[in-house]
């Protein structure tokens, strides 16, 4: 049964990762930057979550929906104001902006809520119990994987159907060529991050009611691990977030359980180095040749 | 040589241009008056006037390096002009992004092939039709009727344009594995789809075999006849050049060293010279 248990606590967290990986992703895909501020907008999100519903009461469902509509807001403003100037740039540059902005957000955050670790209530309480109780599913683990099929569903609908969809493709092949076709360039950059960054509050409280310990560095290390499982999966393949996320959660609770806790982590780094030597554009990724 | 088609005669209107006899009693879709624009200190294309009709086929030759894929960058404002301006039926594009530029009318293809490779024949020509599709985004995730039907017209729009080239049974292959002409005519169906009224060629027949060029050449015309618009092309290939435009313009240097007919510019002693270098004193 503890199998069981694991593998089912492997894919709630992989989820999780899943949903945090798709934001890296969809920018990787589209703006071709690695948006390292992403993991912050995750513990943002859930700061907003925690507040609203703590201290104002809020309904958990309201509380979901604040966070992702400053978190939408917050990742917009983050892209106008850090990234767009540098739209021309080396990628170098809007790579060290991207950690400063991360930087700037947990300081930001340790400033206006203090280091101190918050206790986050989960937004459900409670869970299964079947085999007369020895497998329990929390509810949090039903609603954290169930979210995140639904997320995977409905953005590939968006970005394999519709106009928005097909303008977000044609941006990540050619911007120059696809501006040209009246494609509002700036505009669909823009969109990406709000997606990416309403997807990452909504991985910022299902993270938290999870591992309810809340603190301005708690964004980082997930952050750091989604980007890995993008990468994992092929970064810039929406479905390859989401295999490489659910890979990476089983393989990191699987070492945890079997393993070693503290060489967790470690075992997760070196599948994915793994899995780069022996497929280097990732699982699902494509090898793209270098144009000279 | 497949055919001949009519030459116009063409007719001065204000300023140095020309533009053929049909056209003269409507404004042009097209005026630069003294379009410029300096790279650094280098001055790579410099009071560049021109004039074209409606329903033109306008020729832009020169040798390599005279800056006529420059002159492209300008009006699809690429490049932001140094000097002068670009009067797109009568409105000025200074203050338009590139993609305004082309909404407002000007679609081009590229010298080196730019298609969405990954994407297919048909997203390609809807990625195009993108400015007339105008449901909300919705609509496109929950499938609702609207999506349906705005869908649909788009997929026979798409299948309708491609149709131009025959390449209708090609919709659903990836753009990036066709051959090369064929990769070649679906740019043109691309920016045709994006509805213009100006079609900006860039060396349409590079690449191509007399007889596939004979065959673009026949299909310039027939877009020209059926959507009624103005196509000015880059080309190299002067037979096509001299078979199809109506009014041609000689850069080099980056300044317009002749304009006029086919007859005039083959005619054109600077022409020459800057095709063949200058004849030797005797």
């Amino acid at each position: 049964m503890s199998f069981l248990n694991n593998v089912i606590t492997g894919i709630s967290l992989g989820s999780i990762y899943a949903i945090i990986a798709l934001g890296y992703t969809m920018v990787y895909g589209i703006a071709k930057m690695l948006n390292f501020a992403h993991g912050d907008v995750i513990m943002v999100g859930a700061y907003v979550c925690f507040f609203a519903t703590g201290s104002f009461g809020l309904h958990p469902v309201a509380g979901v929906l604040l966070a992702m509509v400053v978190c939408t807001i917050l990742g917009t403003v983050i892209e106008g104001l850090a990234y767009k100037p540098l739209r021309q740039a080396p990628s170098l540059a809007v790579l060290i902006t991207a950690i400063g902005v991360s930087w700037f957000l947990q300081n930001s955050a340790q400033l206006l809520w203090g280091a101190a670790p918050k206790v986050f209530t989960p937004v459900v309480s409670g869970g299964l119990s079947i085999f007369g109780g020895q497998l329990n599913i929390s509810y949090v683990t039903i609603l954290t994987v169930v979210s995140c099929l639904v997320i995977m569903v409905l953005l590939s609908a968006f970005i394999g159907k519709g106009k928005m969809g097909k303008a977000m493709r044609a941006c990540s092949e050619d911007k120059g060529a696809a501006q040209l076709m009246g494609i509002n360039v700036n505009s669909t950059i823009s969109m990406t991050f709000a997606i990416g960054s309403a997807l990452a509050a909504i991985a910022g409280v299902l993270m938290c009611s999870a591992y309810p310990t809340l603190m301005p560095t708690t964004g980082s290390l997930p952050g750091i691990k989604a980007f890995t499982a993008a990468v994992f999966g092929g970064i810039g393949s929406v479905p390859g977030a989401f295999v490489g996320g659910l890979l990476l959660g089983i393989i990191e609770i699987f070492a945890k359980a079997y393993i070693s806790t503290d060489l967790s982590d470690a075992i997760v780094f070196l599948a994915l180095i793994i899995v780069l030597l022996v497929k280097p554009s990732g699982l699902l990724g494509k090898y793209v040749p270098e144009k000279v | 040589m497949s055919k001949q088609y009519p030459k116009p005669k063409l007719v001065p209107v204000p300023s140095t241009n020309i533009i053929p006899e049909r056209d003269v009693d409507k404004s042009p879709i097209l005026e630069c008056r003294h379009l410029g624009i300096d790279f650094g200190g280098l001055s790579a294309v410099s009071d560049f006037n021109m004039a074209i009709g409606r329903t033109e086929i306008a020729g832009l030759i020169g040798p390599n390096g005279a800056g006529k894929t420059t002159v492209f960058n300008l009006l699809t404002k690429v490049y932001q002009p140094t000097r002068g301006t670009i009067l797109l039926d009568g409105k000025d594009t200074h203050s338009m992004t590139t993609a305004q530029v082309n909404r407002a009318g000007i679609a081009r293809t590229f010298q080196n092939i730019r298609l969405f490779s990954k994407l297919s024949v048909e997203d390609n020509v809807k990625i195009g039709l993108h400015n007339q599709a105008t449901y909300p985004m919705w609509s496109g995730i929950f499938r609702l009727p609207s999506y349906w039907h705005k869908e649909k017209v788009a997929h026979e729009m798409a299948l309708e344009l491609l149709s131009i080239f025959d390449m209708q049974d090609l919709a659903d292959h990836q753009a990036g594995s066709l051959p090369y002409g064929a990769q070649r005519r679906l740019e043109i169906v691309r920016a045709l789809a994006t509805g213009p009224s100006l079609l900006l060629l860039d060396e349409p027949a590079a690449g191509m075999n007399p007889s596939e060029t004979a065959e673009l050449m026949d299909n310039i015309v027939k877009i020209r006849d059926t959507f009624q618009i103005a196509i000015m092309l880059i080309e190299h290939d002067m037979n096509l050049v001299m078979g199809i435009c109506e009014g041609i313009c000689v850069l080099n240097f980056g300044k317009i060293i002749a304009k006029g007919t086919p007859a005039e510019i083959q005619a054109n002693p600077a022409v020459i010279e800057a095709y063949l270098g200058k004849k030797k004193e005797a």
